[in-house]
């Protein structure tokens, strides 16, 4: 019997197994494999904490979640359609994301006693044969008997010959959805050319893995997902991480400045330096430094040199990093500082998604120290935003914070890439000439209240600056009373003047008043997205509008806001931007709050919605 | 010297401010002694950086004519690095005491020395907190009383030259504020070597620890406490010079040299490039009121070549870019992409 052949417009997958199973690469070569074929998409890779935790135990589960479709897809999806299993721990983590008559694929071979022991489940409880799985289309399969079978004729170790399991799941999911293997042909090939035995029997499993679906007659089902009907154009895929490196990339070439990066390595912002060491033939300097202070004290003296300074950490490096951002401010020097938000207060969640840095980003200094502070909201805005970040840095003379986190910074989505043309210029003149009669004053401001960048090597115009408070214009040691508040106002005012260059806010789905704004920033993005469309298609008066400047805000903000009746500000914190609109607006905004280390799901802002407008 | 710098003289690198440590402390000569040496460097003015963290001799770059920045406590080593490394032509000197380089910073200072950036490290060591009115420093000898210690210092205190050692730097000098021609003379070294140069210099606070270092300084007791090293040359000191050092095994000792009727030239000839015998020269740390101590050494310690940080970081990124065009848009546009009509 041919399997009939579903046409759907979108599908969640979750690939699952232990750390050691490679789920994470299955997952990449789906999406990448998706990608290509033109489906708009977004994924969500859920690691264990620790990175060698024990095999089989619910610690050493790790996930990939793909959505893709032939629709516009904002968020990787709240419940899967789809999920793969690769032992018991990995089911019982899991199950509770699957959908109600989803699909569920298990390896048989993970449910044997010793992995539902691991997985802390009786024996006489195997979900395999106790019924709790009813709800679901269940697939079994003995992956790990069906892998050996297929390289029984491979000079490779049974350990090597298991590591390969991943690849027949791979190509049976490859079957189900209609999907080409090339691409993952491809990167085999690349990947393992110089290692033939793998190469083959990594081929050899994929190859098995489609032709099981293709020969088993009791799969009924074949799906097709067709391509997206997105704006049109050329993209390409990219995660957040690597995105704001490519951000960080672009802004440099386009000032002509050489790119500085100190950082230290800390989980989940390590990417960015391993993505911009990659690519030193834009001149891109990396220093892996000994500390996070010295990581960013590091990147002070690159941008005192006349380099584009940048540092990249995450909750507790950004802690560390507190007292020479004060000294950036001070010293008013271009620097980029990128928090890839996890899960706090202290070491907290490593591996797990928050944003709850945001008020110490603009608070959290000695002192009145306003910095600004922007935000992405999908793996693709980080290069925006990113390139934002230098452009401001840059052209106020200031240190920025840009905060993403770990939900989009190991995400992954089609992103339209751009032409380096197109992007936004960013001119830097460095000082050349006194600016005082006969005199170099490192402190006297331009229009923008932005001081002058005179670099060393510059004759002439040697100058001495510091973390102590100086004299307005001459920059000099000063204890003056008066001297002091100017000053303080001044940095502040300076500040606030980057609303003047930066865009105003725009409304994202909705009209721009009306009953109810929900107000998100960063990374819930795509959850209130896609919860604000579904509610107004069912004639909800709900509209969603995402900040990415929050400090200042956008000009016209007030404007927006007072012409809503009703503001939800959904943050994956207890509150934090609530009390800043709060705070500057007087408005009474409520909150939609979770800190569970996981992203909003779109039901659950859609739910909010629907309480607060009734029906 | 190079004919298109333009010629300054010490005058020159005198700033508009006015000077701000307490009288007779020994930070005046050394801000002197730099600014009379830095002329005949062969720098360009312009070329010149003075990175300081916090703490009095922190206050350096301000008396500086120069580029200069006063950060913050502890992160002149590491904002200096970051320099150098974003600027490798440029003539860096970081101006640092025994509390913002060894305590609060002295994990930049060992990471900086171990890679071997080609700055100059002047660490005035005055053994004491001077900024912050008088507690006890990772240097001060145990036993100290300060305000934060009326007990005395129960701290095992740090022997810089030793840390330096034990961090692989690749020229480790000692000198003293009272010493011109001498501190003249290592900084001078200190600029030549290509790599690292840490300075030791003995500083004296006046108004907090007066007469820490005086038992060197002191015209009555410096010749028979102090031991001036120089390549080459044996190890000899003592009001006559009438006492050398020997090495019996892996032990130095003293030689009256009068009394044995030994030969200067039999004592031990000071090699500034063997790392072992500075190694057993940085621990002559003897507190000077011990019977039988060994005296106080001051000159280079210690010189090696090895390749610097910035150096490295210039050649890899000249290898990547003869490589590989840096081109932005093949590097927006990645390896997969795909047209949505
Ligand atoms: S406190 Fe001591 S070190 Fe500081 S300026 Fe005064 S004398 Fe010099």
């Amino acid at each position: 019997m041919e399997p009939q052949n579903e046409v759907l417009d979108n599908v969640i997958i979750k690939f699952a197994g232990d750390s050691g199973d490679g789920m994470q690469l299955t997952g990449t070569q789906f999406t990448n494999t998706a990608a290509l074929f033109g489906n708009d998409l977004s994924t969500f890779p859920d690691f264990p904490a620790e990175i060698r935790a024990p095999q089989g135990t619910i610690a050493g589960v790790s996930g990939y979640q793909l959505h893709f479709g032939s629709v516009e897809i904002y968020t990787p999806g709240d419940f899967c359609d789809v999920l793969v299993a690769m032992n018991a721990a990995a089911l019982k983590a899991n199950q509770k994301f699957l959908r109600k008559s989803g699909i569920l694929i298990v390896n048989t071979d993970g449910f044997d006693p010793k992995n539902l022991r691991l997985a802390g489940i009786a024996e006489t409880d195997n979900p395999l044969e106790n019924h709790s799985l009813d709800n679901y289309k269940v697939i079994r399969m003995d992956v790990t008997k069906m892998t050996r079978a297929a390289l029984s004729e491979s000079s490779l170790g049974v350990k090597e010959i298991d590591r390969a399991k991943n690849m027949f799941v791979l190509g049976f999911l490859y079957w189900m959805y209609n999907r080409p293997m090339e691409h993952t042909l491809k990167f085999l090939t690349d990947k393992f050319g110089k290692k033939p035995d793998i190469l083959d029997a990594n081929v050899k499993v994929l190859k098995a893995g489609y032709n099981f679906g293709e020969t088993r007659e009791e799969f009924t089902a074949r799906f097709t997902i067709g391509p997206a009907k997105i704006t049109p154009g050329t993209y390409r895929n990219i995660m957040g991480n690597q995105a704001t490196a490519l951000g960080l990339i672009a802004a440099a070439q386009k000032s002509g400045l050489q790119l500085f990066c100190g950082t230290y390595p800390i989980t989940p912002a390590s990417d960015i330096l391993h993505e911009l060491s990659k690519h030193k033939n834009f001149g891109v300097k990396t220093f892996q430094a000994e500390d996070e202070i010295a990581a960013i004290a590091s990147t002070i003296g690159a941008s005192f040199g006349g380099s584009l300074g940048v540092t990249t950490s995450s909750g507790p490096g950004i802690a560390l990093k507190t007292e020479a951002m004060g000294l950036a401010l001070m010293l008013e020097l271009p620097l980029v500082i990128i928090n890839v938000q996890r899960g706090g207060p202290s070491t907290g969640l490593p591996t797990k998604t928050e944003q709850s840095d945001l008020l110490q980003a603009v608070y959290g200094r000695n002192g009145e120290a306003p910095i600004p502070v922007i935000a992405a909201a999908t793996p693709s805005d980080c290069f925006n935003m990113a390139y934002e970040a230098c452009r401001i840095a840059l052209h106020s003379m200031t240190p920025v914070i840009l905060l993403t986190d770990g939900y989009i910074a190991n995400g992954a989505e089609p992103w339209m890439f751009p032409k380096s043309a197109d992007l936004k210029p960013i001119t830097v003149n460095f000082a050349k000439e006194k600016n005082s009669e006969n005199k170099f004053l490192p402190y006297k401001r331009d229009e923008h209240l932005s001081r002058p960048w005179a670099i060393p090597g510059t004759k002439g115009l040697e100058h001495r600056i510091g973390g102590i408070e100086k004299q307005h214009e001459t920059g000099n040691i000063n204890y003056d009373a008066a001297n002091h508040e100017f000053m303080v106002k001044m940095r502040e005012a300076k500040v606030e003047k980057i609303a003047d260059f930066i865009p105003e806010q725009t409304v994202e789905v909705g009209t721009t008043k009306g009953k109810l704004l929900i107000l998100g920033w960063g990374s819930t993005f795509g959850a209130i997205k896609s919860a604000t469309l579904k509610a107004r298609e069912e004639g909800y008066d709900v509209s969603h509008a995402q900040l990415r400047y929050i400090k200042p805000f956008p000009k016209n903000l007030g404007e927006l806001l007072y012409s809503f009746e009703k503001v939800i500000i959904p943050e994956m914190n207890s509150g934090q931007l609530i009390k800043m609109i709060r705070d500057k607006y007087l408005i009474p905004a409520e909150g939609l709050n979770k800190v569970q280390g996981m992203p909003f799901a779109a039901e659950e802002i859609y739910t909010a919605i629907t309480k607060a407008l009734g029906k | 010297m190079d004919a298109t710098v333009e010629k300054f003289t010490s005058k020159d690198l005198v700033t508009d401010q006015e000077i701000r440590w307490c009288p007779g402390c020994g930070d005046y000569s050394i801000v002197k002694q730099v600014q009379t040496v830095m002329p005949d460097l062969g720098i360009p003015r312009e070329n010149i950086v003075f990175v300081s963290g916090i703490g009095c001799s922190s206050r350096f770059p301000y008396y500086m004519e120069t580029y200069g920045m006063h950060s913050i406590h502890g992160r002149a080593t590491a904002i200096a690095s970051g320099l150098k490394a974003a600027r490798p032509e440029l003539s860096v000197w970081i101006v640092t005491g025994d509390g913002d380089s060894l305590s609060i910073g002295g994990n930049h200072t060992i990471h900086l020395l171990r890679r071997n950036f080609n700055v100059n490290i002047l660490l005035f060591n005055n053994q004491i907190y001077g900024l912050t009115k008088g507690q006890y420093s990772p240097t001060s000898e145990e036993g100290k009383v300060t305000k934060s210690t009326p007990m005395g210092s129960i701290d095992h205190p740090f022997n810089p030259i030793a840390l330096c050692m034990g961090a692989d730097a690749t020229f480790v000098a000692r000198t003293m504020d009272r010493d011109p021609k001498h501190q003249q003379a290592i900084l001078r070294r200190a600029n030549d070597h290509k790599g690292a140069s840490f300075v030791e210099i003995y500083q004296n606070c006046n108004v907090f620890n007066d007469g820490a270092f005086e038992v060197f300084t002191e015209k009555s007791s410096k010749k028979n406490e102090t031991l001036f090293m120089e390549s080459g040359k044996p190890l000899i000191f003592g009001d006559n010079n009438d006492k050398g050092i020997k090495l019996d095994g892996f032990n130095p000792v003293v030689v009256d040299l009068t009394a044995t009727g030994a030969s200067a030239n039999d004592m031990w000839i000071h090699d500034e490039h063997d790392r072992v015998k500075a190694g057993i020269l940085s621990r002559f740390f003897d507190n000077p009121s011990k019977p039988d101590h060994l005296p106080r050494p001051f000159g280079v310690f210690y010189e090696e070549s090895r390749g610097c940080y910035e150096d490295g970081m210039t050649r890899q990124i000249e290898e990547a870019k003869a490589k590989k065009a840096a081109d932005l848009d093949a590097l927006l546009r990645g390896k997969e992409i795909w047209t949505i009509n």
